[in-house]
């Protein structure tokens, strides 16, 4: 270990890095290799290990075996505190900032300025957060109130607190899951900035299209396993596909020509809400998959969301099957036979303390209930193992707690729970958010396979090429309004943006 | 700013329902607004409303301390030890008391924090405790003050001369103070504020929870080792079989005063008037010859529409 071969050594080296829980081998002999001044991609499927492996170097966890080099010299790391000393700093993929907090507290929680060695300086803080914002090129309030940002902007704030260690290793556990496309430029600006000849980069993502655009280089693990890296100029997409899922994934497709059914199971018309929707009119057809595309904050969610009752309609009306119906709440909706899967799963969609089978039969438990009044524990457990196959829920028992699932894997546990509901009209809000490539095209076949037994699916996604290559129409919105409604066959990627992007037209559509 | 503005907003309803509660009492009864009553009502708010300036601590961390109200009567059973049975000088048995508190705020912390016991469950067994102990201790009878007869004045008495004003208010106001600026200004208030939004995060931005969760619960007990010295001041004796209830009470406080039981939320500002709005509330109902039973009804139904009130308030927000 001689300094002179700095240039050679890595900056940060993981060899033979095992971690255990019960029941799961999260990660076994495991190696990565960061080198100086590099962006290097760690991918994988659900519950590859990818989280986990992150967590130990955020010395969230300690490892059962394996060392770790930090340029050459061997350490270890005893918790939160000292990863940060060491230069390792970790954005994680849950929400990790404390809401009722300012941004500029959240972002120097822990070392906050005192003035006298007692009293707090607020004015300094707020400062330094300034500071760090401009020198970030970030127009954030840092006075503001983290629960009263969106999403997009809580997680720059989460960068900025990361970047604000002067870390010398940034580790990003999918950053733009929830981030649009401006957004998503922001932080690779960010990202660009960060890099320097003794710093380095971690970046986990789903998003295959942002690999060959931000990393140097491609670290693939599968079923906790280090499987190979590739050098991301000479490597394709099909490549690390396959490197990650073992098999190869069928390419894109369109929906075939379907017969569109002519019943109408679903007619909203002038909808509009006090806070954003205007005037919104669709018909949804007997086993259509209708897609809703547009930017973020379009209007997508809200209108979901207003069509099961979860916010008040100003005015409009909702014909279910022919008849109008009043819906005051999820659960009319869902009486009416439409469920809504929520963007937002983490915190809507599952019962992290309760285990996968309780979760998947949640919304259906009267089901399960035998006539005395018990719970059919035996055909609980059959129906949780029958999803968990299909939806290839990786977890080692139905029994598992759900939060100790890794993220994708939640999700499939919230679509699980609304298939086992058996809904006619199924609202999917990003369905495949934060979900692995292989996942991703399960839950296609399985849309697909809904809409062929008869179900009416709405999907709502901000990924263009998923929605082209799943619905057989196309709605799109923009500012709270329905811009255009397309037939699969006369959409492409231009079009849909076109209206997507028409902040004021005159949105009528028969 | 939105959200600063917000804040006052908040302050300033609970302060308005205050007022229209006090106008209502005294256009209702004309022996309600008299110095007497008035600092009556502020003696009478003094003892829960301590209580509830250290319980704001905890709550606002997400947990909860049942055991305020017989470690109060602990506290006091103690001052008795102190001053009586051991003759301590006064100051070192008033010292010792208050720190007294403080060592049950640190076994409660120790449990919540280390043991990772359950607040609710933590502290309720440490009601129990504190009460079991209050009645040994003191073999069951009253403990009064022989030894030490100005100390009934430490509540009672009155610093300023001319104005009847009683030193127990005196203390309160300036506890109230300098707990507002430790909840805004030091790190103890800033870390309860994150512990309660969330704990995970707060420990994972690398700060010891557990230390300062023993901190909290600590920093709250001595809020109870002082209340329990001013009530033993205030009845000129510590009553053993006394206490039971004043948690709830003071929880109250805390809750009428905007701050959320789920953690993340609170002043110090809505504690002190949620004290005085039970405080009046109490007194009032008495002056108009209300029955106790029915008192009792009314407290709870002022509870209800409190906190509903600022359940509406944050949904319209
Ligand atoms: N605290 C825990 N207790 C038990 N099992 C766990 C725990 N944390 C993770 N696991 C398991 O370890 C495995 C790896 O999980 P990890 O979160 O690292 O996956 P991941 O690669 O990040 O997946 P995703 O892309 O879905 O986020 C999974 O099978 C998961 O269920
Ligand atoms: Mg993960």
């Amino acid at each position: 270990m001689t300094p002179e071969t700095t240039t050679t050594t890595a900056l940060l080296d993981l060899s033979g890095v095992s971690k255990g829980f019960p029941g799961v081998q999260a990660l076994d002999d495991v190696r990565l290799e960061l080198r100086h001044g590099e962006v290097l991609a760690l991918v994988g499927e659900n519950g590859a290990g990818k989280s986990t492996l992150m967590k130990l170097l955020a010395g969230i966890y300690t490892p059962d075996a394996g060392t770790f080099r930090l340029n050459g010299e061997e350490f270890s790391i005893e918790g939160p505190r000292h990863a940060q000393e060491l230069g390792i700093a970790i954005i994680h993929q849950e929400f990790n900032l404390m809401p009722d907090l300012t941004v500029a507290q959240n972002i120097f929680i822990g070392r906050e300025p005192r003035s006298g060695g007692v009293f707090l300086d607020d004015r300094a803080l707020n400062r330094s957060a300034q500071e760090l914002f401009d020198r970030l090129g970030l127009t954030i309030d840092p006075t503001e109130r983290v629960e009263h940002l969106t999403v997009a902007r809580q997680q720059m704030v989460e960068i900025a607190k990361a970047l604000s260690f002067n870390a010398k290793v940034l580790i990003m556990d999918e950053p733009t899951a929830a981030l649009n496309d401006a957004e998503v430029e922001v932080l690779f600006e960010l990202i660009q900035r960060f890099r320097t000849p003794d710093t380095g980069v971690i970046y986990i993502s789903h998003r295959m299209d942002e690999l060959a655009r931000i990393s140097d280089r491609i670290t693939v693990l599968r079923d906790g396993r280090y499987i190979d890296t590739l050098e991301t100029a000479t490597s394709t997409v099909g490549e690390v596909i396959s490197l990650m899922v073992g098999r190869t994934i069928t390419g894109e497709q369109r929906p075939g020509q379907v017969q569109r059914s002519p019943d109408v199971v679903l007619s909203v018309a002038g909808l509009s809400t006090k806070k954003l929707l205007k005037n919104v009119g669709f018909e949804l057809h007997r086993g259509e998959i209708l897609g809703f595309a547009g930017l973020m904050g379009a209007g997508r969610t809200e209108l979901a969301r207003a069509i099961v009752g979860a916010d008040p309609i100003e005015s409009g009306r909702i014909t279910v099957d022919g008849r109008e119906v009043q819906i005051g709440n999820p659960a009319d909706a869902a009486r009416l036979g439409i469920g809504y899967l929520s963007e937002d799963r983490k915190r809507l969609g599952v019962v992290l303390e309760q285990d996968v089978a309780t979760n998947i039969v949640l919304s259906t438990l009267p089901a399960f209930t035998s006539k005395a009044g018990f719970m059919r524990d035996g055909a609980i457990i059959r129906t949780a193992r029958e999803f968990i196959g299909r939806l290839r829920i990786k977890t080692p028992s139905a029994n598992q707690l759900v939060k100790n699932l890794s993220g994708g894997n939640q999700q499939k546990v919230v679509i699980a729970k609304w298939l086992a509901k058996d809904c006619d009209i199924l609202i999917f809000d990003e369905p495949t958010r934060g979900i692995d490539v292989g996942a991703k095209d399960e839950i296609y076949a399985l849309l697909e396979e809904l809409a062929r037994q008869g179900k009416s699916i709405i999907m709502i996604s901000s990924e263009l090429p998923e929605v082209l290559r799943m619905s057989h129409r196309i709605a799109v919105m923009c500012e709270g309004r329905l811009n255009a409604v397309l037939d699969n066959a006369e959409a492409t990627q231009e079009i849909v943006m076109d209206y997507a992007t028409r902040f004021s037209a005159e949105g009528t559509v028969s | 700013m939105r959200a600063r503005l917000r804040g006052q907003i908040q302050q300033l309803l609970a302060f308005a329902s205050l007022i229209a509660i006090v106008v209502f009492f005294s256009i209702a009864n004309d022996r309600f607004l008299t110095w007497a009553n008035v600092t009556g009502i502020l003696l009478a708010a003094t003892v829960v409303g301590l209580l509830a300036l250290g319980t704001t601590f905890v709550i606002i961390t997400g947990g909860i301390d049942l055991s305020i109200g017989t470690g109060m009567t602990l506290s006091a059973v103690m001052t008795g030890v102190f001053l009586t049975y051991l003759g301590m000088p006064l100051w070192l048995g008033v010292i010792l008391a208050i720190l007294f508190g403080g060592l049950l705020g640190l076994i409660n912390g120790v449990n919540v924090a280390v043991l990772k016991i359950p607040p609710f469950i933590a502290t309720l067994a440490m009601m129990l405790v504190a009460a079991g102990l209050s009645l040994v201790i003191s073999g069951t009878a009253p403990i009064y003050f022989k030894e030490t007869p100005d100390f009934v004045r430490l509540a009672t008495g009155s610093l300023i001369p001319g104005i009847r004003f009683p030193n127990g208010v005196l203390i309160f106001i300036i506890v109230a103070i300098v707990a507002g600026v430790i909840l805004k200004k030091t790190l103890l208030g800033r870390y309860t504020f994150s512990i309660g939004s969330n704990e995970e995060a707060t420990e994972l931005s690398g700060v010891n929870v557990t230390k300062w969760k023993i901190a909290i619960y600590t920093f709250a007990g001595l809020f109870t080792g002082l209340a329990g010295v001013l009530l033993a001041s205030r009845l000129s004796s510590a009553q053993p079989a006394l206490g039971m209830g004043y948690e709830l009470e003071a929880i109250a406080a805390v809750v009428i005063g905007g701050t959320s039981l789920q953690g993340g939320k609170g002043s110090i500002v809505g504690t002190v008037i949620g004290a005085l709005i039970m405080a009046v509330l109490t007194n009032g109902l008495r002056i108009m010859s209300i029955p106790q039973e029915w008192q009792s009804v009314a407290v709870g139904a002022v509870i209800l529409i409190a906190v509903y009130l600022d359940i509406l308030r944050r949904k319209n927000a």
